[in-house]
């Protein structure tokens, strides 16, 4: 099973290697990780995207909270939540594919950000299905480079996590 | 009151009582050193392998419940007491690592003597902290020394580079410390332990099974009551030896790999199971899809939330200190109304006594070699059951669990998770100067005494009287006996060739040596050590049978129940 792990971690030098670290010697999987500090500097946000079994799941959330930076620990996929990831894809775009490029970025709500006499550089958010969709709707041998965020995500309603 | 980083890491440890600091100078400490020189409340043990110093400072906290404390210099001092930090880690084991890094302008420059300490001991401490400024320096070690002690404790390194150790600031040293990301569990959820209280009442062949968890909470007396109101058996792991008293009649002796066979039978055919402070480890419950697949309820005490349903699922999980949860345990025992069941406990104890009456400890000693196991039984009675006993890794280490009986807490002190060979010397030393009255004697081999023989200086330095009891078999015997089982007989590389006339080695470094060979000798070798030579270090080189194995055995990766005892063979 696919889980999303939220962590709140005190923003400390040293506080991703702990989390990645853990994630290796123990042999966990991370599937994408993402971090940035919070509107309180002196704690940051991870998301950490894992696949495992529901006990390897429940031990990844025990060790994390095991470690002495961690604040709090929650596994958004355990109730409503929203995920989202944000994708960079630079395509080729020229003669008839210049105008089919554009019509699948629309339909998938992407924005063209960058254009040059060839390349597009198109933006999309979505969940993580959505973007490997737009990967699929677009000729493959267009794409020049891609980039993603990995996932970030957030508990719907009253769902909140906070010190 | 303005002071120097250095003067402010010697008052915190006065602050925090430290006694003792076993360490090796170097570039990066030199003004921790210095510091340490104009003070006398705080003495050092020069060693002479920084890996010493920490199995050192491991033992003095093993022995005696507080913390070790111990420091290194910087780069080869870190990475030579990494198998120090990492087998305290695995036994959970509270300690206090100071390491000096090179200066702050110099940290990724390569510089000499630099490594990147937080990184490379991070996966083997509780905790790490680099110290950037000096006003930090204090609330850091206090940090330290409560991270260390507090919920499941363990060992943490404080990492500082040699210009804040020169640097000046205003001290003062916080009475306590919180931080909002740690706040271990301390009392056990109440309605669990009622649960817990009905399972045990309503068990027809409960037993209880105990761990490290128990002696590092210093709930040996606890546990005991426990277990007399109970009328339960009880087996402790290697760790948890001296949890309860060892020659009690309800102690079924140890379990596991090299378990007798009545504590490893009653594990796997109990009904109710209570686990305390222990984590059900691949050594102790060997195959763990064997072991479910008797139908069992399992109670889980322990402090780490982590160590509960890792290798086993459990039916009543209690996160909290066993000292805590087992007052609660007592106290809602004590005020239910009912009773264990009398009948069933009888015959269980019948079928317990079945199986005790196996014997799976015996083996004879004959006129010629001495016995491994006969050397411990002599050591047990001739230190009268009383001594603190250091091992190292391998047979001998299992010989000393399984034939020396632990009555007390904090006596039997080895390297159970991370099996470290080459502890047992320098463990000596920490209890003894922990224990400064105590009879301490290390059982080592002639392979694990090499790994730290260099101690033998430190010992002759601090006028140690430790006992070396080396069952030196001429083998790597652990190796030696898997190979014999396991692999054709093929000794591949398990055979200790050259070794040194360690009676004339002991003499060098101004000890007594003696060479004991005959089974006839053995008491009276021992007597002697402990009687004439009371006050000096003896190493005691004890000849023993090479083709001596240790059993029972539980193969690794078979089930509990399935042993090979010494009679198969």
């Amino acid at each position: 099973m696919r889980h999303i792990i939220s962590i709140l971690i005190e923003n400390e030098a040293g506080a991703l290697s702990r989390v990645s670290g853990l994630f290796s010697a123990r042999a966990y999987n991370i599937e994408s990780l993402t971090v940035a500090p919070t509107e309180d500097p002196s704690l940051s946000r991870m998301t950490i995207v894992s696949i495992g079994s529901e006990e390897i799941i429940e031990q990844i959330t025990k060790q994390l909270n095991k470690l002495i930076d961690v604040v709090k620990v929650v596994d958004l996929s355990e109730a409503a939540h929203i995920e989202r990831e944000l994708m960079l894809v630079k395509v080729r775009a020229t003669g008839k594919d210049r105008e089919e490029m554009k019509r699948v970025a629309d339909i998938f709500r992407g924005r063209i950000i960058d254009v040059t006499e060839s390349t597009y550089v198109i933006e999309l958010t979505g969940n993580t299905n959505k973007l490997d969709a737009f990967i699929e709707a677009i000729d493959r041998s267009q794409i020049l480079e891609t980039v993603r965020t990995g996932v970030c995500g957030i508990g719907r309603g009253d769902r909140i996590l906070k010190v | 009151m303005q002071l120097t980083g250095a003067e402010i890491v010697i008052r915190c440890l006065q602050e925090e009582k430290v006694d003792y600091v076993f360490g090796y100078p170097g570039g990066s400490v030199l003004y921790i050193y210095d510091e340490l020189f104009k003070q006398d409340q705080v003495k050092h043990i020069l060693v002479r392998h920084e890996q010493a110093a920490v199995h050192a400072a491991d033992a003095y906290s093993r022995s005696s419940n507080r913390i070790g404390v111990c420091m290194v210099t910087s780069g080869p001092g870190v990475t030579n007491a990494v198998t120090g930090i990492a087998t305290a880690y695995m036994d959970s084991i509270p300690m206090v690592v100071i390491s000096g890094q090179v200066p702050t302008a110099y940290i990724g420059q390569d510089a000499f003597q630099e490594c990147d300490t937080v990184g490379i001991t991070r996966p083997c401490v509780k905790h790490n902290f680099l110290v950037k400024d000096v006003k930090d320096l204090a609330v850091t070690l206090k940090k330290a020394f409560y991270l260390a002690k507090t919920g499941r404790p363990g060992p943490v390194l404080v990492d500082i580079p040699k210009d804040i150790t020169n640097l000046k600031c205003e001290f003062s040293y916080p009475k306590s410390v919180t931080m909002r990301s740690y706040n271990p569990v301390v009392k056990g959820h109440s309605g669990q332990i009622k649960k817990a209280v009905q399972l045990l009442l309503d068990a027809k062949r409960p037993m209880i099974y105990t761990g490290g968890g128990v002696i590092l909470a210093d709930a040996a007396e606890k546990l005991t009551k426990l277990t007399r109101m109970l009328g339960f058996p009880i087996t402790n792991t290697l760790m948890g030896l001296g949890g309860y008293p060892g020659t009690d009649q309800q102690f079924l002796g140890m379990l596991g790999m090299h378990g007798t066979v009545e504590a490893n039978m009653a594990m796997q055919n109990c009904d109710v199971l209570l686990a305390v402070g222990a984590r059900f480890d691949d050594r102790v419950i060997g195959n763990p899809t064997h072991f479910d697949e008797v139908e069992r309820k399992i109670i889980h005490i322990d402090i780490d939330p982590s160590s509960i349903s890792k290798r086993v699922k459990v039916d009543v999980p209690i996160v909290g200190c066993v000292s805590d949860v087992l007052d609660e345990l007592i106290k809602q025992l004590e005020a239910a109304e009912g009773k264990p069941d009398a009948k069933s406990l009888a015959s269980w104890w019948k079928q317990i006594g079945e199986w005790r009456a196996k014997d799976s400890l015996k083996f004879k000693q004959g006129k010629e070699r001495i016995m491994p196991q006969y050397v411990v039984q002599k050591l047990y009675e001739v230190t009268g059951g009383d001594a603190f006993i250091t091992s190292d890794v391998g047979q001998h280490q299992m010989w000393a669990a399984q034939y020396y009986k632990f009555d007390k807490p904090r006596r039997w002190i080895n390297s159970g998770g991370l099996g470290t060979m080459g502890v047992g010397l320098p463990y000596a030393m920490g209890v003894r100067f922990a224990n400064p009255k105590a009879q301490v004697a290390c059982i080592t081999g002639e392979g694990s005494i090499q790994m730290c023989i260099q101690e033998l200086s430190t010992i002759k330095q601090f006028r140690l009287p430790v006992k070396i009891i080396c069952l030196n078999n001429g083998y790597l015997g652990m190796v030696r006996q898997w190979q014999e089982m396991f692999h054709g007989d093929r000794y591949s590389e398990s055979y200790m060739d050259s070794l040194p006339d360690f009676v004339k080695l002991a003499e060098a470094y101004g000890h007594v040596g003696m060479h004991i060979t005959k089974p006839a000798d053995v008491e009276g070798a021992l007597r002697e050590a402990f009687t004439t030579y009371k006050d000096e270090c003896v190493f005691l080189n004890f000849v023993t049978d090479p083709k001596a194995n240790v059993f029972p055995m539980v193969a690794a990766g078979k089930g509990l129940s399935q042993m090979i005892l010494a009679e198969d063979l």
